[in-house]
């Protein structure tokens, strides 16, 4: 199954070596968490703030439950903010 | 005490310049800045008066914590009512200038009338003197600052100015000082052209030698830095990214507004992202970010300082823009990228080279483009009323022009200076602008975060994401995570928010401390350095009691609680796609709810008690 996965800010140092840019595609098995794929890619717990699939906030608690789905977009951020 | 304890007011129909004492009543009530120089306002000038008249006045003020060792207090605001909006203006600016006048001596500026001739103010520590500005009228900001420093022959002048743009009119111009920092928005920069001054020049060497108690000071704004530097946002994004982080977070939830807020995700968001200021280039291998930079004091420096690529189109025939300066934010990313649908970097840079250079408030700017470009499309605004620029959604070499020629207020530049409200008005689309009370939206959709929809309807100012910053909880997480799709809780949320701003600009802090501090970090910097007992609730109040006098300066001004809407596109047209796909603001569900919190009447009036217990 794939997975469009994103990731930001500084967290572009966690996607798998070669990928330029902060976009990849990722093959996961079936029944995947949202967990599973930030363990599988080692990011610390507290630098993936803010989880979103398909640009909506995945809670923290949640994430271990959310089965991630064909097609669907994974993006993390570390803490970040702006004005 | 951290006050100066004493105001300069310059009559420029008279030529003179008085000091004279800081009302120390009215201090202790209001703080600094945003909300004393408010209390001046409201107190000297009448709620009606035309911005553009003499009888307008425009005040440059610090807070008590300006110029002090407390990170980023270094900022000043400026006061006036807006030719914008009609509403009061109040914009805060960084750099250095706030810190070199209270350094001087000084809380606040005020200005009055309206010099017969184009003038510039002069001070240095306690002389101040009005100047002919033959020599600079009529130049940019940039050409003004190297005349000044050669003329004066001291670098550590600092000086604000203001650009073509204002001397022609435009009704957003800014305020510019330190070559790229602004008072941008709501036409500041207007008011000051329109009463002939051109520039302000400050250099005070006295520093500050009056807060209350020094040891007590130092302890508690080291530790309050130790807070910021520890904090991931304050300590880690800001410098790294600076504010265009958001540029991917807000596209990816869904809330960028694009192409005159026709679309809420942009495709080429990525492309003029924080993260895109730090891909090399294919012509010199250099990215477009230089370095990050910092304003008076400040320990966070999210600033950003870059380049164009010198064999862009922009600027490949014009040397001048080669060198580093102020670089993207993201706000002026957003106004003009996605809203023009244009992501090209460089040419954005260059876009906001230009607005640093003439003064132009990139935001209004931007969106007056977008708004003339649907017009465009549309056929309304015609390729010979543009004088021959092809104004389609996605034209760089367009949104360039734009900017050149709005910049010196020539050609079609003259009417995009009019600003989005008065151009759709012109056109006969009065419903294509997408402003509140008549100034431009920043970058959030608010029918992708509910709650900004009511920030943006109540903001004193018209819109504006500086008034009550939602964002933080409903996308960020801070200081906890909300659902932006709801509306529930909102009320409650924003009025917190703008409290806490009113008091945070009152102090000379940058608002963007915020990220890592609250209230209780701030008040014992304030209180250490200041007489008044200050505590978190006490600034909680004076920002209640900043808010509601504004509100009343508003409500007598005409501009009354029938002003506190949204575009109807954005209470009616629903978003096309992402997590608000089908929703347009529910603006409707959160406004009464506000009003009852804020003591207000159905119609949004303060009333007599609520203006009673804070002492309005
Ligand atoms: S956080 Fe940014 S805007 Fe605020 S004072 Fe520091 S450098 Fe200036």
């Amino acid at each position: 199954m794939k997975l469009r996965l994103k990731l930001y800010a500084t967290l572009g140092d966690y996607l798998p070596s070669g990928v330029r840019g902060h976009e990849t595609t990722l093959d996961i098995g079936p029944e995947t968490t949202v967990q599973q794929v930030i363990d599988r890619l080692g990011i610390p717990e507290e630098q993936a703030h803010l989880v979103l699939v398909d640009g909506v906030y995945v809670e923290p608690q949640a994430r271990s439950s959310r089965v991630l789905r064909e097609g669907e977009v994974l993006a993390i951020w570390p803490p970040v903010a702006g004005g | 005490m951290s006050w100066a304890g004493k105001i300069l007011r310059v009559n420029l129909n008279a030529g003179t310049v008085t000091p004279e004492p800081l009302n120390m009543e009215w201090a202790m009530q209001y703080l600094g800045q945003r909300g004393l120089a408010t209390k001046y306002l409201v107190e000297e000038t009448d709620p009606k008066v035309d911005p553009l008249s003499p009888d307008n006045k425009l005040i440059m003020a610090t807070g008590p914590l300006t110029g002090t060792m407390a990170s980023t207090g270094g900022r000043y605001s400026v006061i006036t009512k807006g030719p914008l909006t009609g509403a009061i203006a109040c914009s805060n600016s960084g750099g250095f200038f706030g810190a070199e006048l209270k350094h001087a001596g000084w809380d606040m500026i005020i200005f009055e009338g309206r010099s017969p001739k184009p003038v510039y103010l002069y001070v240095e520590d306690d002389h101040a003197e009005l100047i002919p500005a033959d020599e600079i009228w009529g130049k940019s900001v940039w050409e003004t600052d190297q005349i000044l420093h050669e003329k004066h022959a001291d670098p550590l002048i600092r000086i604000a100015a203001v650009g073509r743009a204002a001397e022609k009119g435009c009704l957003y111009a800014a305020i510019v000082n330190d070559l790229h920092r602004a008072a941008g928005r709501s036409g500041v920069g207007t008011v000051m052209a329109s009463k002939q001054v051109k520039a302000v020049v400050v250099r005070g060497t006295k520093g500050i030698s009056n807060i209350r108690d020094p040891e007590a000071f130092e302890e508690v704004t080291e530790a309050a830095k130790k807070v910021l530097a520890e904090n991931a946002v304050t300590g880690e994004g800001l410098p790294k990214y600076g504010t265009q982080v958001l540029m991917n977070v807000i596209n990816e939830i869904g809330a960028m507004p694009t192409r005159n807020m026709r679309d809420v995700q942009f495709e080429g968001a990525s492309k003029i992202s924080g993260e895109a200021m730090y891909e090399p280039r294919e012509s010199d291998g250099k990215p477009n970010l230089v370095t990050n930079g910092a304003c008076f004091g400040c320990t966070i420096a999210c600033g950003r300082i870059s380049t164009i690529d010198p064999t862009h189109f922009t600027i490949k025939d014009k040397p001048q823009y080669r060198h580093a300066s102020g670089g993207l934010e993201y706000e002026a990313a957003w106004a003009l990228g996605s809203d023009e649908g244009i992501d090209d970097l460089d040419a954005l840079t260059y876009a906001n080279f230009l607005c640093n250079e003439d003064g132009l408030d990139p935001i209004s700017f931007g969106a007056t483009v977008a708004a003339a470009m649907e017009l465009y499309e549309m056929g309304v605004i015609t390729r010979e009323d543009t004088g021959g620029i092809e104004l389609k959604f996605g034209n760089a070499e367009a949104l360039a022009r734009c900017a050149e020629l709005t910049a010196r207020g020539e050609g079609f530049g003259q009417v995009l200076g009019l600003g989005s409200k008065r151009l759709c008005e012109k056109y006969g689309h009065p419903d294509l602008s997408m402003t509140v009370k008549g100034q431009e939206f920043p970058a959030y959709d608010p029918r992708g975060i509910q709650g900004m929809g009511l920030a943006y309807a109540t903001s004193n100012r018209g819109a504006c994401h500086l008034r009550g910053y939602s964002v933080a909880s409903e996308v960020l997480g801070i200081p906890y995570k909300t659902d932006p799709l709801v509306t529930e809780g909102k009320a409650e949320l924003v009025k917190a928010f703008q409290d806490a701003t009113g008091a945070v600009d009152s102090s000379g802090l940058c608002v963007f401390t915020t990220f890592a501090w609250t209230l209780e970090d701030i008040a014992p910097q304030i209180d250490a350095a200041c007489e008044g007992n200050w505590t978190p609730e006490k600034l909680q109040e004076v920002g209640e009691r900043v808010w509601n006098l504004e509100r009343k300066y508003n409500i007598e001004a005409g501009i009354t609680g029938k002003y506190d809407t949204l575009p109807k596109r954005l209470l009616k047209e629903a978003a096309k796609t992402g997590p608000a796909k089908g929703m347009a603001n529910r603006l409707d569900e959160m406004l009464p709810e506000y009003y009852s919190l804020r003591g207000w009447t159905p119609d949004g009036v303060p009333t007599p008690e609520t203006l009673q217990r804070l002492g309005v």
